[in-house]
């Protein structure tokens, strides 16, 4: 037996602080789909008509209860942008999270990995010239464009990280460099472009929910609802990436392999989430940190924990949007960075502990 | 009960080779083998090639096992920060390729692994906030959380006290006696081979120089030619070997 008994505790007091952990965690998540449920509520409310919270409830309950304008309205218009925002937040947040840690990076994101650069490049062809890189119908075409180029963007970087030599710094430094290649395009681009069309470009770039309709939000959920239990089967392993990957290895997994399974999986969410909403900034980099200072690093309460931070804080932020200034719809990518970087930067030095 | 042999075992990163066919008798369950030989002779490198980390020529026979991995391998201190306890990151070693779901016996597992190596009082601390020493006790833990019939470790001491270097490697030798585990530890502390371990490899520039019973392998001319130092092997007045070093030549 060694010696060193001084402060030794006994055996269940480890096991017993595991135990509160995990009840901590489990009432944290809980908590946040109450705090998610409610914000649905109240952003389903605002609007030019403005419902009280219990005709929202009534009406998302027993909707054959409900005037028809009322059912119309929240069922057909709000809803699918509400949901919409919950789905996007969501599916950035996990592609975040995913990121910066198979990349071991806090920096890592949708955005700093080029792929919102890629995607709204790809909008913009649309956009300004009418460009399909793939015929579609004509609701589709921007949507698609980005989802293209965002994948490509995404292939290119794994296709390059696959070289030898390159490490996970590399990978970061090429994500970079497309972020600037692609805001070179964009540039050139609206140069090009009629004064109507750098308008649309623009308008798009910022992000905003009020695309979303019933078809694109069940795609979005559709890609959403297949990724996270191929993530969630790699819990463990993740979670070992983030020990380096010596550690991960002697632990049996295999760094290379996962991480580039990893990458294709969330550069997929991502690409689905830009294509039909646009650049929505940081919630692909604060959705994860939040998730991570409320919840710990253990795939099984931080990977659903950054799905439902990156949900909360859309939808907050949708919220914000509409009441900001009453019967403006303010565009959301705006939002979620003025209001939520300042929260983010709350969180993060009021943090008494390393929060990376 | 599980043996382990190398047959003209080799390994290269690109062209250069690192590991020169290597042969070793059948070592067994119940045996602390150490690893022996200067920085860059390449003994990580015959952890992972025996992890089946790194491909290679030759053969490594693992027999006598039933269990899905038999080996656990704690590699040299690396200093990783997450955002995971202690006890997080020894339960994370155990869970690997199991189920989301913990069970009784897993837990039970990281209460064990943490009480043999007495660090039980860390379980709450962030791993980011341990010493070199700490984590490296900790890197230990996550080795035999996994129940391994082969632990491989790979310099587990080079960040401990003296009183901590003695109490692992005592723990070390009654996993083995006990548990009759297989042992391979690389060391550089010929006196800690010398006391706790029955067999010596001795690595130098990839190939295999000695290998046998530790007093055996331990020689005068072998240090001086492997760790270039003129050295004399005396019993100590109860009788065990001791090493004495005169000088580096």
């Amino acid at each position: 037996m060694m010696t060193e008994t001084t402060t030794a505790a006994p055996v269940s007091q480890a096991r017993a602080f595991y135990r509160s952990q995990v009840f901590r965690r489990q009432m944290i998540l809980a908590a946040l789909v109450v705090a998610l449920f409610f914000s649905l509520c109240v952003d389903l409310a605002l609007g030019p008509a403005r419902y009280s919270l219990g005709e929202v409830i009534a009406a998302l309950l027993t909707p054959q209860n409900v005037s028809q304008q009322a059912r119309v309205i929240l069922w057909e218009i709000r809803m699918p942008v509400a949901l919409m925002a919950l789905v996007v937040g969501a599916s950035l947040s996990v592609a975040g999270a995913q990121m910066q840690t198979i990349l071991s990076n806090p920096l890592a994101s949708p955005f700093t990995l080029g792929i919102s650069a890629g995607a709204s490049f790809g909008a913009a062809l649309g956009l300004a010239f009418g460009v399909a890189i793939v015929p579609a119908a004509i609701e589709f075409v921007v949507p698609l464009n980005a989802f293209i180029m965002a994948m490509f963007t995404a292939f290119l970087i794994h296709a390059l990280s696959l070289k030898r030599g390159v490490t996970v710094e590399t990978i970061v430094l090429l994500g970079i460099a497309m972020v600037f290649i692609f805001n070179s395009l964009m540039a050139l681009i609206q140069f090009f472009a009629s004064q109507e069309a750098v308008s649309a470009v623009v308008f798009w770039t910022m992000g905003s929910l009020t695309k979303a309709t019933w078809p694109k939000f069940w795609i979005a959920l559709g890609i959403l609802a297949a990724v996270m239990p191929l993530l969630a089967r790699h819990g463990w392993a993740l979670t070992a990436m983030r020990l380096g990957d010596a550690k991960a290895e002697s632990m049996g997994v295999k760094p290379r392999a996962l991480r580039l399974e990893v990458l294709v999986l969330v550069s997929l969410l991502a690409a689905v989430a830009v294509a039909f909403v646009g650049t929505i900034g940081f919630i692909g980099l604060v959705g994860p940190h939040i998730a991570r200072i409320l919840l710990g690093e253990d795939q099984r309460f931080f990977l659903p924990g950054s799905a439902l931070c990156g949900a909360l804080i859309l939808s907050v932020g949708s919220v914000i949007s509409k009441i900001i200034i009453p019967g403006t719809i303010i565009p959301i990518g705006i939002i979620t960075s003025l209001v939520g970087i300042p929260f983010f930067l709350f969180l993060v030095l009021n943090h008494k502990k390393a929060s990376w | 009960m599980v043996t382990l042999q190398l047959t003209r075992v080799s390994a290269r990163y690109g062209r250069r080779a690192i590991l020169e066919d290597i042969t070793t008798p059948s070592f067994q369950g119940g045996q602390v083998v150490a690893l022996l030989g200067p920085n860059a002779a390449g003994k990580s490198t015959l952890f992972r090639r025996i992890l089946g980390l790194i491909k290679g020529d030759g053969n490594v026979a693992i027999n006598g096992t039933s269990a899905e991995r038999p080996v656990a391998y704690m590699p040299q201190d690396t200093g990783a920060k997450a955002v995971l306890t202690v006890y997080e990151s020894v339960l994370l070693a155990r869970m690997q390729g199991r189920s989301l779901k913990v069970q009784p016996e897993d837990l039970a597992q990281v209460d064990r692994a943490l009480e043999e190596l007495n660090i039980t009082s860390l379980g709450e601390r962030d791993i980011g906030d341990l010493s070199g020493g700490q984590r490296q006790l900790v890197s230990a833990a996550q080795a035999l959380v996994q129940e391994p019939e082969i632990l491989m470790l790979d310099e587990p001491t080079s960040a401990l006290d003296l009183n901590r270097q003695i109490n692992l490697l005592t723990v070390l030798r009654r996993l083995a006696d006990e548990r009759q585990m297989l042992i391979l530890v690389a060391l550089h502390d010929l006196g800690h081979a010398l006391r706790f371990t029955d067999a010596s490899m001795v690595l130098e520039n990839g190939r295999l120089i000695a290998c046998g019973p530790t007093e055996e392998v331990i020689t005068p001319e072998l240090l001086r030619q492997v760790y270039k130092v003129a050295a004399r092997i005396e019993p100590c007045s109860k009788g065990r070997p001791q090493l004495i070093v005169e000088e580096a030549v």
